[in-house]
């Protein structure tokens, strides 16, 4: 009978040594900041050891310096009004479309059946492939940016209402039909919650989405807005501008998101996704 | 000694649900399968039933047929003589699966309260019943917290507030307390037993355990195993106030209890007697 036989549990790592550290939870504050500050730390540091042309790269605190001191003037704020609206009144047309067909067709297999080949065809185009197609309906107006905007984030929503409607419990239905819930009644109560989760997940999607596009369109179309603007500082030689508006760009999307991730928490407090946090 | 005070409710009362030749043939897979047989049995006015069964022997899908929620075959149902096509307004279900049944995003008053608002009672009336219902559960002082942030019994328990304060004249039960603890089970069966003596609605009451439908039920409905049919009809004779420890521990209770195990395992082979 060989002790040897049973090799010892692993001991977990950091119980081995004495007086190691208690690992704790990771701070995702103080690391989120700490990572944001050593990539501009070496956004500085690449340029100025001369690794790539400061011509083409300029150092982080030219292109910070360059957008606070743009963020000044109104031209600046105008350029992101015209972004924000574009990206917000066409991810509110996709939005209301979205839901409105989402749950006319959910509650029609038939229908939706009959329209789910075209609509696997469809969702794939790019909507930048749209752009001649758009340019040559509405020219630079922003009928074109929210073309694009709204192509884009119509099937990103309306596949998830799609899901949402489908995946209605039959408990539940039944209860409500049990208690003489009627049609709209069912809708309301039943379908719009359980749907309400993809829906929020459909919109977090589009929201992004949608700023691309809407930044495309100006880039591209020349319609006013900060892809317009990016444009128009890269031909005229103005790097740190160029980088400006991007970093820009970024910080809007951020933003978005916090937002969009905020009005989820609120909306679906009482799903799972969302409730072990906030209660027990 | 036997059940005097019990059998002669079914001659004196108005039958109150009335299912005839029930016959319910799912014809949706290769082959069609014959669930329900021909099921014929009456309740009357503030009966309390249980129907007892082996599992797999179709309660479920009679429990839908009388609810209004699924057509049968053949055969009718009729609920204070009026056939039931459609769920009617004058009767309540509590499912088993509470978890699912209670609408997760709302409250428990909310819960509750709904079914009133498509009923269209006055607020005050509504307020009334969801506050008489509660308290009639025990959940007065949750009103205002959501289902998921409750215990798996409290939950069941705002099923069975939800259902009545529905004020249903008819309460269907579909093993309501199949997925809670022994414990909490059995307070929940006392429960039900006192909100039936004090409301005086019919109950059905569908389960699979023995003891619980002697326990709980005037009289005990035996099923047959799939295709189903009534086996037997047994009358409990136990005083009406009940209890769990003495009721249990009851004479009678045993010999009632053995009653029914043995005709559940006759129904398990097959072989169906002749009803009694």
């Amino acid at each position: 009978m060989s002790t040897a036989a049973v090799p010892p549990a692993p001991a977990p790592r950091g119980a081995r040594r004495p007086g190691a550290r208690v690992r704790t939870a990771p701070n995702r504050p103080v690391l989120g900041s700490a990572g944001v500050l050593a990539l501009l730390l070496l956004w500085e540091a690449v340029p100025r050891l001369g690794a790539v042309p400061e011509r083409h790269f300029p150092p982080a605190s030219e292109v910070l310096a360059t957008l606070a001191e743009r963020a000044g003037t109104t031209p600046f704020w105008e350029a992101v009004g015209h972004t924000l609206f574009g990206w917000a009144l066409g991810l509110a047309i996709a939005f209301a479309a979205a839901v409105l067909l989402g749950f006319a067709l959910g509650s029609a297999p038939r229908v939706r059946a009959f329209t789910t080949s075209t609509v696997d065809f469809l969702r794939p185009i790019p909507s930048v492939a749209l752009i001649p197609l758009a340019v040559l309906m509405y020219g630079t107006d922003i009928r074109s940016t929210l073309l694009l905007v709204v192509y884009a984030c119509f099937w990103l929503i309306y596949i998830q209402v799609l899901y949402g409607v489908a995946d209605v419990d039959p408990v539940a239905e039944q209860t409500a039909l049990s208690y003489g819930l009627g049609r709209l009644a069912r809708i309301r109560h039943v379908v719009w919650p359980t749907t309400l989760p993809y829906l929020m997940t459909g919109l977090r999607l589009a929201a992004s989405v949608g700023l691309i596009l809407s930044i495309t369109a100006q880039l591209i179309i020349g319609s006013p807005g900060i892809g317009q603007q990016i444009t128009a500082a890269q031909q005229g030689g103005a790097v740190a501008l160029v980088y400006a508006w991007i970093v820009a760009t970024g910080v809007l999307g951020v933003v978005i998101n916090l937002g969009v991730r905020a009005l989820e928490h609120r909306v679906l407090r009482w799903h799972t996704s969302v409730r072990g946090e906030s209660a027990a | 000694m036997p059940a005097t005070d019990t059998t002669h409710h079914r001659g004196v009362r108005p039958g109150m649900l009335k299912v005839t030749g029930l016959q319910k043939i799912y014809n949706g897979g290769p082959a069609p399968v014959e669930a329900v047989r021909d099921l014929t049995f009456e309740l009357a006015e503030g009966e309390l039933v249980c129907l007892v069964g082996p599992s797999g022997c179709g309660k479920t899908t009679l429990l839908k047929c009388i609810a209004g929620l699924m057509a049968p075959t053949s055969g009718t149902v009729e609920l204070a003589g009026e056939p039931v096509l459609s769920p009617p307004p004058g009767m309540a279900v509590v499912f088993q699966e509470y978890g699912r049944s209670l609408f997760a995003w709302m409250s428990v008053r909310a819960n509750v309260e709904l079914p009133l608002k498509e009923k269209k009672l006055p607020r005050a009336r509504r307020e009334e019943l969801v506050a008489e219902s509660l308290e009639a559960v025990g959940l007065t002082a949750f009103a205002d917290a959501y289902p998921w942030q409750l215990s798996g019994g409290m939950q069941q328990r705002v099923a069975i507030a939800r259902a009545i304060a529905y004020e249903p004249q008819v309460l269907l039960m579909d093993e309501p307390f199949a997925a809670v603890d022994a414990q909490t089970r059995a307070d929940l069966e006392d429960l039900v037993r006192s909100i039936w003596q004090r409301l005086g609605v019919t109950v059905l009451f569908v389960t699979h355990d023995i003891d619980e439908a002697v326990y709980l039920g005037e009289r005990v409905l035996v099923l047959s195993n799939s295709p189903t049919v009534v086996q037997d009809d047994v009358t409990v004779d136990l005083p009406v106030e009940r209890d769990q420890l003495t009721t249990r521990q009851d004479e009678r209770f045993t010999r009632l209890r053995a009653h029914v195990y043995a005709q559940i395992q006759q129904a398990k082979k097959g072989t169906a007697p002749t009803a009694a």
